[in-house]
């Protein structure tokens, strides 16, 4: 009898819970604004990435100067994990429970997020558009309340399997990759979309550490390892240095360069154009330094957007274009969300942008999610150096991994 | 060509990279009976004064101009951070010295990250990147090596042959006999820190072409800088460069033949460990005899 | 350079006899820290009543740290031998005790004790060779092992285990049945993880905090300060030095180690990302900032590196009208920090605290 009682009681708790969840605003959320949490590296080795949350407060402040989101201002409250995960869990913590915050947007790294993963979807807080291409982020089953935006790492990977597979069936491929989940995630993609043929086509890997100082070593056993595609998945730092290897080791294979690094300001153009030419990457974003986009509407906005609300930041760095392309992502879904800010409908909005264009993807390239395809974009387009600039060719093409499953 | 040859000579122009550093290393451990775990961010932030004063969007000055302003100017600054540092501290225990060593690191992280943001910066050379022997190794790592070279010579000579490099010597072994026998010594270790700073702006720009100029470009590469002046022997500059190359060479040929990439961090460590077990003093180091 | 320059001062409260005599405002020492012990103690019991969530979590994590650097301070204050890589057997901590749960499907609270002599042999073997490297040389290999272990965690050959670059997810430590109801029968509420999660480390805390006092009050932990403070005459006395500073190289990883099985319990996810060098320095900046050669000071050192980051960013927060992006010079401040602390408290929270029970002592 008293279980039964506890039973109804708790079912009529769950209910009234449900009820006033549906009818009220996620915490952090008032008729005057909407408060954003997200964790960044400010300090520590990975703080190059703080540019990207850096930029997106700068397109926040632009989106509130204009008014903000249907009349509600933006308090982004961005805070320092210094890319060490139990901070992030102190401060994730921090913002959920003191501050408050209605969601996390934009947490940067995949250490850092896998370990407040959990957390997140005990609590029901929406972590929205992580900034990592981990794929486990698309996994509205297991955790409905993560969501990634960019596309995943291993996606990427399966774009240069296809090239591969249809121009160079016997490619004998080396792979330089940085030893921690984003390199290895690349690494898989490569060797999902080379199926069975990725015993025989991947005849050397060498890994590096980012606190080695050069990765010459590797370059040379790769050269060595009679490789003539060279897979280079590192960080720009070691992409540069492993470009301007090649060239003084005279090793001139196919080199597929991942699209971490592809930033012609950052990357290129420091190790030497010369030194590049023919290599392949894939894009999404437009690459701000790449003069074929100066006279887009986008790339016009977002380079008035840069002069005043970022002057500080590096105009050549790619990461002010994924931060301000996310934040007007965020902005989309929001004003899709209307007046409905429960932390419910946040997440149903993110899970159902049809055909959205974010500001500075590459034309063609549409955001697409659903209640079963957590993996915003997944489209990637291939290009090559030719001269100063990238030069796009072929489809666009579609990422596979996971996309519904 | 033969992989060993190969890995021979790319481990030795990385050893270039160790020995320059071991050579900072060995200069401060001279001047203080110390390491300097800041030693590394120090380097690295002279290294992007020198690309402020050369590069377009800083000064724009001639390349020699600003290296050698910018050895200045890295003295300036370590001997003033002996004097407004640690001069006040310097009869607290050790730990409190590596307490300030970690809060240097922290901040001069800091500031260069602040000030020059941290998309990786092309650091000019004046010997070019053109082949030296073709398909093997670069004019810049050819140089870099004389450049070694020659501040080799140049710190030998002076704790060799002039009164200074000496008294600093006894300034740094015995502070009390050496203010008995009338050596500033206060004077003596802000000297020490100055040299070990220009020697690490030095080593910081050779460096720097090679690696490119960020923010993190010291961290793991100290770790290896120290290896070397353990090898060679700290009290030793000829026997930290030789350390340095034998690290760069050794690390390259564990790395490909014995234990894989994945484990080269662990050689340098177990490099360090073996080396101060074996044989405390280096391979060229003295022996130091401890009263008791 | 040797051990002895590493602490000058024996800590007064570490002579006995001295201590006896010393009377702080009418009350005798060794009275007035009972009493400060026990207010402690009432304390940490306290807390869960009143916090919960986010707030209780920290408490937890502020005792976690305390232990980690209590780890350090045997080793450093009371042996003289220096680590700059603790954060190495905090590693070994976590992981075994992730292992023992993720492999071996071992409840949460099985695994301390056998993580905790996983790395006292951890600590041991290491102590081996580290007993002949002086003060310098011995901060350098440990500065060397701290540098190398996320490579170590994340290599392939042992990647079925500690998950490589993955890292682990483990269950959630929920309270047992019993203890559960017991909350239930007298507050009426459930137990909350985060309250049982903090009373578990607060218990596992506690139980070790006493061990330390006792040790460093035995015939043991005076052998270790007489080795620290002159391992010469400590020998002739017949002290059996190799054996002692293993052993307190063991006994510290130990404690470090622990305070790492805590931490995976508690954040339930660990990654070669969070043993960085970065962790070792919070120990090292922790013990300093307490005091490295205090018991009591372990606990500020843990409060310390705890909050100092946070305290950091609002500094730099504060500047945000003045600077652009303010939030990079974090680094910049809590250097700053340290320096200050250093100047202002050579000896650590506890030396500041002995200075002043000095000047209002008076002896008996």
């Amino acid at each position: 009898m008293k279980m039964l009682t506890t039973t109804m009681v708790s079912a009529v708790a769950l209910t009234l819970a449900i009820g006033a969840a549906e009818a009220r605003n996620a915490p952090g959320v008032t008729a005057k604004e909407i408060k954003i949490g997200n964790t960044n590296p400010y300090s520590g080795p990975a703080a190059a990435y703080s540019a990207i949350a850096k930029a997106i407060g700068a397109c926040f402040d632009m989106q509130n100067g204009e008014g903000g989101v249907n009349g509600r201002q933006i308090n982004f409250i961005s805070v320092d994990d210094g890319y060490s995960p139990p901070r992030t869990v102190e401060q994730t913590r921090k913002l959920v429970e003191r501050e408050k915050v209605a969601f996390l947007f934009q947490g940067l790294g995949t250490p850092t997020n896998s370990a407040v993963h959990t957390y997140m979807n005990k609590k029901k807080v929406p972590q929205l558009f992580v900034a990592t291409g981990a794929t486990k982020w698309g996994d509205p089953k297991n955790f409905p309340w993560t969501m990634g935006w960019q596309p995943n790492y291993q996606s990427e990977g399966i774009a240069y399997a296809r090239y591969l597979l249809e121009n160079n069936p016997d490619a004998k491929i080396g792979i330089l990759y940085q030893n921690d989940d984003y390199g290895k995630d690349y690494v898989h993609g490569l060797e999902n979309g080379l199926g069975a043929k990725a015993a025989s086509m991947i005849i050397a890997r060498e890994s590096f550490e980012v606190t080695d100082p050069t990765v010459d070593s590797p370059i040379v056993n790769l050269k060595n390892s009679g490789a003539d595609t060279f897979y280079n998945i590192s960080t720009p730092k070691f992409a540069a240095q492993a470009i301007a290897k090649n060239f003084e080791l005279n090793w001139a294979p196919l080199h597929l360069l991942n699209s971490v690094s592809n930033s012609i300001g950052s990357v290129v153009s420091k190790a030497g154009f010369e030194k590049g030419q023919g290599m392949i990457s894939a894009a999404y974003l437009m690459d701000p330094t790449d003069p074929e986009w100066k006279s887009h509407d986008e790339y016009k906005a977002w380079n008035a957007w840069m002069d005043e609300y970022y002057p500080d930041g590096d105009k050549a760095d790619s990461f002010t274009v994924l931060g301000y392309s996310a934040c007007k992502t965020m902005i989309h879904v929001l004003e899709n969300a209307g007046d409905d800010l429960s932390r419910e409908n946040i997440m149903a909005q993110a899970a159902s942008m049809k055909n959205y264009r974010a500001p500075m993807l590459l034309p063609g390239i549409k955001i697409n999610t659903s209640a079963s395809d957590f993996y915003p974009i997944e489209q990637w387009q291939l290009m090559r150096l030719k001269g100063e600039g990238w030069e796009r060719f072929g489809d666009i093409i579609d990422g596979a991994v996971g996309s519904g499953s | 060509m033969d992989l060993f040859i190969e890995q021979t000579v790319s481990g030795l122009a990385t050893g270039a990279i160790y020995a320059c550093l071991a050579l900072a290393v060995v200069m401060i451990y001279q001047a203080i009976d110390h390491f300097n775990f800041a030693q590394g961010e120090m380097a690295m932030f002279s290294t992007y004064i020198a690309w402020y004063l050369m590069d377009d969007a800083g000064l724009g000055l001639p390349f020699w101009v600003a290296f050698v302003a910018c050895i200045v100017l890295s003295f300036i600054g370590g001997a003033a951070i002996e004097r407004i540092v640690f001069a006040p501290i310097s009869d607290a225990p050790v730990l409190s010295h590596i307490i300030v060593f970690i809060a240097l690191f922290s901040m001069f992280n800091s500031l260069a990250g602040f000030l020059f943001d941290f998309t990786p910066k092309n650091f000019e050379t004046p010997f070019g990147h053109t082949p030296f022997i073709d398909g093997v190794i670069s004019s810049h790592r050819v140089g870099m090596i004389a450049v070694t070279l020659i501040l080799l010579g140049l710190i030998y000579a002076f704790f060799r042959f002039t009164p200074i490099g000496l008294a600093m010597r006894a300034a740094a072994a015995s502070p009390e006999s050496a203010r008995l026998v009338g050596v500033r010594v206060g004077f003596m270790l802000a000297l020490g820190w100055g040299l070990a700073a220009s020697v690490g702006a030095v080593a910081g720009m050779l460096i720097a072409p090679i690696t490119f100029l960020t923010p993190d470009m010291m961290l793991g590469t100290l770790l290896y800088g120290f290896a070397g002046a353990v090898v060679g022997g700290l009290t030793s500059p000829l026997g930290a460069v030789i350390g340095g190359f034998m690290v760069g060479i050794l690390e390259n040929w564990m790395g490909t033949f014995v234990v894989g990439s994945q484990l080269k961090l662990t050689v340098a460590l177990v490099l360090i460990i073996v080396v101060l077990l074996v044989k405390p003093a280096g391979l060229l180091g003295r022996v130091v005899v401890k009263r008791v | 350079m040797t051990s002895t320059q590493v602490n000058g001062n024996v800590p007064a409260f570490l002579n006995e006899n001295p201590k006896d005599r010393i009377v702080v405002l009418g009350v005798p020492l060794p009275l007035l820290e009972r009493v400060g012990l026990f207010v402690l103690l009432a304390a940490v019991v306290v807390l869960p009543m009143v916090y919960d969530g986010y707030d209780i979590y920290e408490f937890g994590k502020i005792l976690m740290y305390m232990l980690a650097v209590l780890g350090l301070n045997l080793l450093t204050g009371f042996n003289g031998q220096f680590s700059l890589g603790h954060s190495a057997f905090f590693a070994v901590g976590a992981y075994s005790t992730a292992i023992m749960m993720d492999q071996l499907g071992m409840p949460y609270w099985t695994t301390i004790i056998p993580a905790a002599a996983v790395c006292f042999v951890a600590g041991f073997l290491f102590g081996l060779p580290a007993l002949r490297l002086d003060g310098l040389f011995l901060a350098l290999a440990t500065f060397a092992l701290a540098i190398a272990t996320p490579q170590l965690l994340k290599y392939d050959g042992i990647a079925h285990l500690t998950g490589g670059v993955q890292g682990i997810v483990l269950d959630t430590p929920y309270p047992p049945a019993w203890i559960d109801s017991i909350v239930m029968s007298i507050t009426g509420e459930e137990l909350s993880v985060d309250r049982w999660k903090y009373m578990f480390t607060a218990f596992v805390a506690v139980i070790m905090f006493a061990g330390a006092w006792n040790l460093v009050h035995s015939r043991t932990g005076r052998a270790l300060i007489a080795i620290r403070d002159n391992p010469l005459s400590a020998k002739t006395m017949g002290i059996n030095l190799a054996m002692f500073k293993s052993s307190a190289f063991g006994v510290s990883a130990m404690y470090t180690g622990v305070a790492g099985s805590l931490f995976a319990i508690m954040d339930e996810y660990l990654a070669p990302e969070s043993f960085t060098f970065a962790e070792a320095i919070k120990f090292l900046v922790g013990g300093v900032v307490g005091g490295i050669a205090s018991l009591f000071g372990a606990i500020f050192g843990g409060w310390f590196v705890l909050e100092i980051p946070n305290i950091a960013d609002l500094v730099a927060s504060s500047l945000a009208d003045y600077i652009n992006n303010p939030q990079g010079l974090t680094g910049l401040i809590y250097g700053l920090f340290l320096i200050f602390t250093v100047y202002v408290m050579p000896m650590g929270a506890a030396g500041l605290v002995q200075i002043l029970v000095h000047r209002i002592s008076t002896k008996r």
